[in-house]
């Protein structure tokens, strides 16, 4: 066989294990959207009845509380960054961190200083190497995350929005995650969580615009707001880590199809160089046999003169 | 007809049950409230404890509730809580054993936890 037929076989090989491999991770992250996505739905009425709930409590009573009240001159400002924490997810961890960055620059334009708090390896490593600063830092459950893993991040959120900002408290929250759409659509998007601005939750519950009773609070007001605002932003968190997961396993599908495609399109170009060079190999045989024999035949012919 | 208020106990997770009542027992931060249809609108923080949910066809359901808020408008209430399990949901022996544990371990959270499930199973 010759060098160069030999070459092309190796090659052809090689990108079929890699076709083998990214077609299996095509059809694994397939599966996962779909559990992802029940997960999505299963957390949504926990989600909207605390959201009614914030929204009676707010609109019911004139109570202010440092997780509703917005500072005049907000200096700081906390973000919570969603990435991933495997790559192979095509632009799904450069689309949120850019969201992140023109975010952060928006908010240093308006004179605010800037905690970043990010969920992912993949974050984490982007911002560890450019040397910036990680207020903290979560990794290992971007994949299916839990409500218990929300509650831990959630804590030193809620932990500095509470804080007084000359302390090292934070005025205002922000959360940049990727929305999931649908299955081919994912979008980086940002929100400000804190401090509660109410149109966007009244908006958010739908165009359901109900008029909210008059509520008895029991113990008060004050104390249901108190416990309310905490589980609210969980819930928030929760949902965009089950958000993010879902599309962080769309956007694996979607990378690992045009692999897959890629691979079966890099196979065919080089069985059709390896066919030319095998054809090519056997033309070159038979001129040389043909020549050979014809050279002989010469020969003879000479030496019957 | 008895009158009927519609009931959803929602965990964090999952929707764990929900059903037309006639009367709905919680405990919250200052003492325990009964619901019965027609109830002035609520909105109240829960205690870790079980509740009782009177269904429309006579049965009780019992849940352990780790936390969360009752609230009531429209004849509808909704009990949400970041943890809440049925009574036959919960494995006895298991929340007998977490309670050994979380004693010997000094886990006061872990303790209340398995606690408020055995009470629960009890009063089923």
């Amino acid at each position: 066989m010759g060098a160069q037929l030999r070459v092309y076989k190796r090659r052809i090989r090689a990108v079929t294990a890699t076709k083998k491999i990214t077609k299996a991770m095509e059809m694994i992250a397939a599966a996962r959207i779909v559990k992802a996505q029940r997960k999505v739905a299963a957390s949504m009425p926990y989600a909207n009845e605390l959201n009614r709930a914030v929204t009676a409590v707010a609109t019911g009573s004139d109570t202010d509380h440092p997780l509703t009240t917005e500072a005049e001159t907000p200096t700081r400002a906390a973000i919570l960054l969603v990435t991933s924490d495997r790559g192979l997810a095509g632009g799904y961890s450069s689309n949120v961190l850019k969201a992140a960055e023109r975010l952060t620059e928006r908010l240093r334009g308006e004179g605010k200083e800037v905690d970043t708090y990010i969920v992912g390896r993949k974050g984490v490593a982007y911002y560890g190497f450019r040397e910036r600063k990680i207020a903290d830092s979560w990794t290992g459950f971007t994949d299916s995350p839990t409500y218990a893993d929300a509650k831990r991040v959630a804590a030193p959120l809620i932990e500095a929005v509470i804080t007084e900002t000359a302390e090292g408290g934070v005025d205002e929250l922000h959360i940049v995650f990727t929305e999931f759409v649908s299955m081919m659509t994912q979008n980086p998007v940002e929100n400000r969580m804190l401090p509660l601005s109410l149109d966007k939750v009244e908006k958010e519950e739908g165009a359901k615009a109900e008029i909210l009773p008059l509520f008895e609070f029991e113990p008060s007001a004050e104390d249901v707001l108190d416990a309310l605002l905490p589980r609210y932003v969980e819930s928030r968190i929760y949902n965009a880590l089950l958000q993010a997961a879902a599309s962080e396993h769309a956007a694996r599908r979607r990378a690992m199809k045009s692999a897959t495609d890629n691979a079966g399109d890099l196979i065919k170009n080089l069985s059709r160089l390896a066919n030319a060079a095998r054809q090519a190999e056997i033309t070159q045989e038979i001129s040389e046999i043909v020549g050979g024999s014809s050279a002989l035949a010469d020969a003879n012919a000479g030496s019957d003169k | 007809m008895a009158a009927e208020l519609h009931v959803e106990l929602v965990a964090a997770d999952r929707n764990v049950w929900s059903g037309e009542a006639t009367l709905v027992v919680a405990r919250t931060t200052s003492g325990d409230i009964g619901v019965m249809p027609g109830h002035q609108p609520l909105l109240g923080v829960l205690e870790s404890g079980p509740v009782n949910i009177r269904t429309s066809d006579g049965g009780t359901v019992v849940a352990a509730v780790h936390g969360g808020f009752i609230s009531f408008a429209d004849n509808k209430l909704s009990l949400l809580a970041e943890i809440a399990e049925l009574a036959d949901e919960i494995d006895q022996a298991r929340a007998e054993r977490a309670l050994e544990r979380a004693k010997s371990e000094a886990d006061a959270a872990a303790e209340r936890r398995a606690a408020v499930r055995l009470r629960a199973v009890a009063g089923h």
